[in-house]
């Protein structure tokens, strides 16, 4: 131990919901906290669909850790939930309602920049009160070890600091966990990737044209082949006055179909099932983009290494519950679990072989049943069945076959299908195949659908205006590539959300050159447009950094 | 640490904002005055002080009674704890040394010697950059120029700073002196704050000086000749040995060379462009 180095009784790296929620109850029980942020404000680098859940079996929920959260932070309530199954022009509809109100409380639509900077405020005031506080633009980079033990964070910007309890709630790509070796960024399979517009609508047309009254909102989803056949699905959920119009889709598949993310998101804008949304007047306000773990894969069973605890993204502890999306709530929950052991831990100190506060952390997740609902044992059940291609080949080909529309119209007929979308049960056993996400939607789309008149005439904006219209304050580049051949990196080309083949524009590029006599296709990569989604970290053999504190891409939406 | 600022209102030369007359004058009486810009650097080295060392900052400046809004901008960058007004009317139209005189009395005036002051790299409106040196000389002070980076070794009693040196190449320089001393900051001068509870008490700061600077006139004091004890022959005009002969206009250098405006939608005139870039494009 240096004398001088700076020491707090916990160091909280990042000011998401999961930081935020470690920070209201380490500081509720006094205890030192500081928390660091790499964004200009919290908020700056975070984006999400997003519907923030407050689940009534959870044991802690973001307006009970911040009152006035949903009066100030966020956009609207959720009343309203609709799936809607595509096959070209038609479409069959389902209400949905049922599956999003199980176990919830309420649940409400946000936009990150001003509900996180809304939390970021309210963590602060808190935090001082302890000696401690919110310090942004500062990039924590690494851990301090000694003797193999976590002793605290190094940061870009400011000389180390000791802490008793480190809170990594840095998010997907969390350096702090890779560095502590508790999660790697190796598997496409293991994510998913969302992006995502925020639309600007006229004053008044929300309700309009979703039929909600000024206290209600709706959310939509969309399934079937509008995609290419990548596996995921769109969403479209209401804010006061702006729309989140997103695609979220499993990273392995996007890389195997070669698929354009950007081009994805667009065949959804422009689909005329989305056509009376827009009325013909589109107007983007933001165009983003990251990385979402998938917990049944990446959930860390024992999130925790000395004084390091995971919360929240950086522990993958974001469930995809078939089509519901559920991160927030969760981040929320662990960090509010964390910050308990803490203090219970501290409280406990005095007698020896007491569990330390990482494994009391592990022991609430598993007792409050977050890591039940993370990795759901029936899942990992019907994985082992579901993921085999034998059986979704012939799952596909019956559900393809007269035999298969027959069958879906009459399960259809006796009100199945809507009560299997809406059963929690059904949606965790919901396998990482094509049939869920395209074969079945499309399928019923094409028995069931009617046929979408509208026109959607509205034009998105191509990738190079997306990008001009962002945010950023260009730092040293933060992702050096390793290997440049295409074989290694060049899936990124596709994938990274603001490259594209054939696009001069964008992060990566591919070309072929000539090396003693034969030809080779390589990779390049340009860091100044990147929107820090993440996606390269895995699908390229990249050294992966997030960019020094202020630097990089800031968004205003979120 | 105890720490003061010295500061100058000036006309406000952005564009669009600064008014000149068809001689090329400029109009006072259009122009707003504004704290020069220069001397933000001076601010953010005080503030380092302040968030580093702790202790007070004292904001000061010679100008007529209406400098509130300077004071009070100025405030808001310093965080200043207080600000002293030099003002009346036979300190008017000093030129630098009347002006240092002035300031260093009134320096010399203040309740506790300050350990540091501050001052901007020039003034917009004179670009002299000669009164931050002759307020020194006049106190028997060591003054650092063209400061870039700032440590006070409180144990020590000496501040030591880097200097950029612009000559033929630029050169940093490490400089060491005894407190007190003046310091006139680089504009490429830098604070930093490497310690979580520096930037903590840097926001703490902002919003308790916030409300500190709208209401700048509570904590401001004004001297005027009298309180100095200073002889009306050498402050102002009349202190002032400077003679100004006369101000000219800058004329546009002339341009040697000649252009052509080229539509890039007419392909003839663009052709002929391709044509004549040839020979200085590179290849075959
Ligand atoms: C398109 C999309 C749609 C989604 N939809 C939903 C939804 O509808 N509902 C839902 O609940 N979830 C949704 N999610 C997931 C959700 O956004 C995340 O699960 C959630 O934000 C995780 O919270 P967190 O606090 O763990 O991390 P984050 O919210 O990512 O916060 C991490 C914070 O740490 C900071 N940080 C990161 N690294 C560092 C560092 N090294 N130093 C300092 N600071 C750092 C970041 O700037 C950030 O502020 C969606 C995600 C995406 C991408
Ligand atoms: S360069 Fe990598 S991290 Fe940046 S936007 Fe592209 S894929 Fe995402």
């Amino acid at each position: 131990m240096t004398d001088d180095r700076e020491h707090y009784e916990a160091v909280v790296v990042g000011c998401g919901p999961g930081g935020a929620a470690a920070a209201a109850v380490l500081a509720d029980n006094g205890v030192e906290t500081l928390v660091l942020e790499r964004g200009t404000e919290a908020g700056s680098k975070n984006v999400s669909g997003g519907l923030i859940y407050a689940e009534e079996s959870a044991p802690y929920t973001i307006d009970d850790l911040y009152p006035g959260f949903r009066e100030q932070a966020s956009e609207r309530p959720i009343t309203e939930y609709h799936i809607h199954n595509v096959a070209g022009n038609k479409v069959k509809s389902y209400d949905i309602t049922d599956l999003h109100d199980h176990d919830t409380e309420w649940s409400d639509a946000v936009l990150r920049r001003k509900m996180d900077s809304w939390l970021e405020r309210r963590v602060h005031e808190r935090t001082r009160e302890t000696g401690g506080g919110v310090v942004t633009g500062v990039h924590v980079d690494g851990l301090i070890q000694e003797d193999g033990e976590v002793k605290g964070v190094t940061c870009e910007e400011l000389d180390p600091i000791e802490a008793d309890l480190v809170v990594a709630a840095d998010g997907v790509n969390s350096e702090l966990a890779r560095e502590a070796n508790l999660m790697d960024w190796e598997e496409p399979e293991e994510w998913f990737q969302g992006v995502k517009a925020v639309v600007d609508l006229p004053e008044g047309a929300v309700e309009d044209r979703f039929g909600i009254g000024a206290d209600e909102g709706a959310a939509h989803l969309f399934s079937g082949d509008l995609f290419e056949g990548v596996r995921g699905g769109g969403f479209v959920y209401t804010n006061e006055d702006t729309l989140s119009v997103g695609t979220v889709f499993h990273l392995d598949s996007l890389v195997a179909e070669e698929a354009e993310p950007h081009e994805l998101l667009d065949a959804l804008l422009t689909h005329p099932m989305l056509a009376e949304y827009f009325d013909g007047e589109y107007d983007e306000l933001e165009y983003s983009a990251k990385l979402v773990p998938d917990s049944k894969k990446v959930a860390h069973t024992s999130p925790h290494r000395g004084r390091l605890v995971l919360v929240g993204d950086a522990a993958g502890q974001m469930q995809a519950q078939g089509p519901i999306i559920k991160g927030m709530n969760h981040a929320v929950t662990a960090g509010a679990l964390a910050a308990e052991a803490f203090v219970e831990s501290r409280a406990r100190k005095s007698r020896k072989a007491e569990p330390t506060a990482g494994e009391l952390y592990e022991r609430k997740l598993h007792e409050e049943g977050v890591m039940g609902k993370l990795r759901p044992k029936r899942y990992e059940v019907a994985a082992a069945l579901g993921e085999r291609d034998a059986v979704t080949n012939l799952t596909d080909r019956v559900l393809e076959s007269p035999v298969g529309r027959f069958g879906i119209k009459a399960a259809d007929s006796l009100g199945i299908i809507e009560s299997a979308y809406s059963s929690p049960f059904m949606s965790m056993l919901m396998p990482d195949t094509k049939t869920p996400y395209v074969t079945l939607p499309t399928v019923i789309g094409e028995a069931l659908g009617d046929r979408v008149t509208g026109e959607n005439t509205i034009e998105p904006p191509a990738l190079d205006d997306r990008i001009g219209d962002l945010t950023y304050d260009v730092g040293d580049p933060h992702i050096e590539l390793l290997d440049e051949s295409y074989a290694a990196s060049g899936a990124a080309v596709s994938a990274c959300p603001v490259s594209a083949q054939d696009f001069g524009g964008g992060c990566y590029r591919s070309e072929t050159v000539k090396t003693n006599g034969h030809e080779e296709r390589v990779v390049s990569l340009d860091t100044q447009p990147c929107v820090e989604c993440g996606t390269c970290a895995v699908v390229a053999d990249t050294d992966w950094n997030h960019p020094a504190g202020n630097k990089g891409v800031e968004y205003k939406q979120g | 640490m105890y720490s003061v600022v010295l500061t100058k209102g000036v006309p406000d030369f952005r564009e669009g904002v600064v008014s000149f007359d068809e001689d090329g004058h400029l109009e006072r009486g259009e122009t707003p005055t504004v704290m020069n810009p220069n001397d933000k650097h001076a601010a953010r080295a005080a503030l380092q002080t302040k968030v580093r060392h702790g202790g007070d900052v004292t904001l000061m400046s010679m100008g007529p009674p209406g400098y509130g809004d300077v004071l009070r901008e100025g405030m808001e960058d310093v965080y200043g704890d207080d600000c002293v007004l030099l003002s009346d009317r036979e300190m008017a139209a000093a030129d630098t040394w009347a002006t240092a005189i002035t300031v260093a009395t009134g320096i010399q005036k203040l309740d506790e010697q300050p350990d540091l002051v501050f001052a901007g790299f020039k003034t917009a409106d004179g670009e002299t950059g000669h009164t931050g040196p002759q307020a020194a000389w006049c106190m028997d002070w060591p003054i650092l120029t063209h400061v870039i980076s700032l440590d006070v070794d409180e144990d020590e009693g000496v501040v030591r700073a880097k200097r950029l040196v612009q000559g033929d190449v630029e050169e940093i320089e490490t400089v060491e002196a005894e407190l007190p001393a003046f310091v006139v900051t680089d504009p490429e001068f830098e604070p930093t704050y490497r310690r979580a509870e520096h930037r903590l008490l840097h926001k703490d700061l902002r919003e308790e000086t916030q409300a500190r600077a709208e209401d700048h006139e509570s904590v401001m004091t004004v001297w005027d000749h009298e309180d100095l004890n200073l002889d009306p022959d050498y402050i102002g005009l009349d202190g002032s040995p400077t003679i100004v002969g006369g101000v000219d206009p800058i004329p546009k250098a002339p341009s040697e060379r000649e252009a052509t405006d080229v539509d890039p939608t007419d392909s003839q005139g663009m052709e002929q462009v391709v044509e004549e870039l040839t020979p200085y494009a590179g290849g075959d």
